[in-house]
């Protein structure tokens, strides 16, 4: 199967050869590929370069260095080609304050050259399929602020682009809104959509992502399927035992070992002193365990970063 | 083949990128009825202070409508736009930087010209001129709203708040309303302001106009197109040049 992405030593310096300004190394030699019909997860604190990463792709800026083929164009090449059969979602709803939400998808068609037959129809049917229907003839202004956010993904989504670019797109949401919005998500890799997802939220990249790729200063630090990264992580066996003593006292412990988890559960049952075991649990490292062992930042910090700084710059 | 569906794809997104600002920003009551008024109370004012051959004024009344039709919204239209994010998904789309601009540039003139037009038929009906060189006359009217269109295209670019444009834009238009030949004809400055006057589209389009509301050949208006189409290419190649700079 052909990727939808292939980065080679991909780099990005800002204020190069500018004077009296440092240079800035946003992103630093990453390579990777997306694979067609995946959802593609780069995850990162304040500053990584997701972001930047993202605008490099989508022909915003220049790289410094490096090369990408997108959906088999090359970057430097053909970007016009790239941005026809690209959807991208930034990370603020952009979409135009004074245009309704079907005039705001009918534009999206009109630039991205949908045929004038065909537009009427498929504006009306996404706002059905994302559940906007109801808000058809209401300005942009005047949506909540998780409609806004799912009309910016309708937009992106108008031309029916192969592969689309989503930077943080539930935060700020609240919890119905993110959850929505997460549907839609995998919703488009049932279409056979490639997404290439940036998220502060490790839950959301957990549950959504088939392979991840974590960028911690402008470098890739590990790249691979949700379950490799956790298995990688886990450096011993956690078993949890839940046991009831002669009293009825119920206790839960947790026992590690270095030999998988055999071992672990006979450590706990030699240990279990006479206890009677009623469940056994073997714990595995979440994502945030694999975060916080690569990046050396906890995931609450990285949240913390976001609330701060209000909009990401990574 | 590919240079041609490029070609196509940038003119498709010029056009609806104009609409768009057309229908979103520019043809709303208030903007149209200042835009038509505020060259008037201008001329007004002046004939109060100055009675005499009013229709001499007309020239330089739809120089300035044009003028600020064509500049005002575009240089705050771009920025507000770049503020919220909205320029970046133009940015994303197939069209290319000129094409963007162009698009935004041909929005304002759109605006523009409407306006001017307005002004035109009020002009022509209440002051009776009939000797019109219109060979002359809607080129002139054309390359000064794309001139002045560009400008507004340059110094939409050239600054990062809305505040800055209006700023920026009223300290090179303000100027150019008492030396662009407007009240005063330029060949009765003193010769250090003529100087300054040449420096300035409107002044072109001014004389242009004047020519052609006067009957005049199209031969006396050349140098004054030329000029015209001179300053849209250099304010044009500019915003583009800078807005591509800023964008890295």
């Amino acid at each position: 199967m052909q990727n939808a992405i292939e980065v080679e030593g991909l780099t990005k310096v800002y204020n190069r050869g500018e004077r009296g300004v440092e240079p800035v190394l946003a992103v630093d030699h990453i390579d990777f590929q997306v694979r067609q019909g995946e959802i593609f997860g780069f995850l990162g604190p304040n500053g990584a370069g997701k972001t930047t990463t993202i605008r490099m792709l989508t022909g915003l800026t220049r790289p410094t260095e490096g090369s990408a083929r997108i959906l088999g164009y090359d970057l430097s090449g053909d970007v016009t080609q790239i941005k026809k059969r690209t959807g991208v979602v930034p990370e603020a709803s952009n979409l135009y304050d004074e245009l309704t939400a079907f005039e705001n998808l009918v534009f999206s068609m009109q630039l991205y050259g949908v045929p004038r037959r065909d537009r009427k129809a498929r504006a009306e049917t996404l706002l059905e399929q994302f559940r906007l229907g109801g808000k058809r003839d209401t300005a942009f202004a005047r949506l909540s602020r998780g409609m806004k956010r799912a009309l910016t993904i309708t937009a992106a989504l108008a031309h029916d682009p192969p592969l689309v670019f989503l930077d943080e797109p539930t935060t700020g949401l609240d919890v119905m809104s993110a959850r929505n919005l997460r549907q839609m998500i995998a919703g488009m890799r049932e279409a056979g959509v490639t997404v290439f997802l940036t998220t502060h939220y490790l839950e959301e990249a957990e549950r959504l992502c088939d392979r991840i790729a974590m960028l911690v200063n402008g470098r890739i630090v590990a790249l691979d399927t949700v379950d490799r990264l956790k298995s990688g992580a886990q450096e011993k066996t956690i078993v949890e035992v839940t046991m009831v003593d002669s009293n009825g006292c119920v206790e839960t412990e947790r026992f590690l070992t270095d030999d998988g988890v055999e071992a672990a559960v006979y450590l706990a049952l030699e240990q279990s002193g006479g206890r009677r075991v009623l469940a056994v649990n073997t714990l595995r490292p979440s994502l945030e365990d694999v975060f916080v062992k690569l990046t050396g930042l906890s995931a609450e910090v990285m949240l913390a970063e976001k609330a701060g700084k209000g909009k990401g710059n990574g | 083949m590919g240079e041609l569906v490029h070609l196509a794809d940038n003119l498709r997104g010029l056009f609806y990128i104009a609409w768009k600002d057309l229908r979103a920003y520019y043809f709303k009551p208030p903007n149209i009825s200042w835009g038509i008024m505020f060259p008037f109370a201008f001329v007004l004012a002046f004939a109060i202070r100055n009675p005499g051959d009013v229709r001499a004024l007309v020239p330089g009344l739809l120089g300035l409508t044009v003028l600020f039709g064509t500049s005002s919204m575009e240089a705050i239209v771009i920025v507000f736009e770049r503020r919220i994010g909205s320029l970046e998904r133009l940015l994303l789309a197939p069209v290319s930087l000129p094409a963007l601009l162009a698009g935004k540039m041909l929005g304002g003139m759109a605006f523009g010209l409407a306006v001017t037009s307005v002004v035109l038929v009020i002009s022509l009906v209440v002051f009776g001129i009939h000797a019109v060189n219109w060979a002359l006359f809607f080129p002139a009217l054309l390359l000064a709203a794309l001139a002045f269109s560009a400008l507004g295209a340059f110094l939409s670019v050239a600054v990062k708040e809305v505040f800055e444009a209006q700023t920026l834009a009223n300290f090179i238009r303000f100027p150019m309303i008492f030396l662009g030949g407007v009240f005063v004809p330029v060949a009765e400055m003193p010769p250090a302001l003529q100087v300054v006057a040449r420096a300035l589209p409107l002044t072109y389009a001014v004389d242009a106009l004047r020519v052609a509301l006067s009957g005049g050949p199209l031969s006396a208006g050349f140098l004054d197109l030329a000029a015209l189409a001179g300053f849209a290419i250099l304010f044009f190649s500019l915003a583009v040049r800078y807005l591509a700079r800023t964008l890295d």
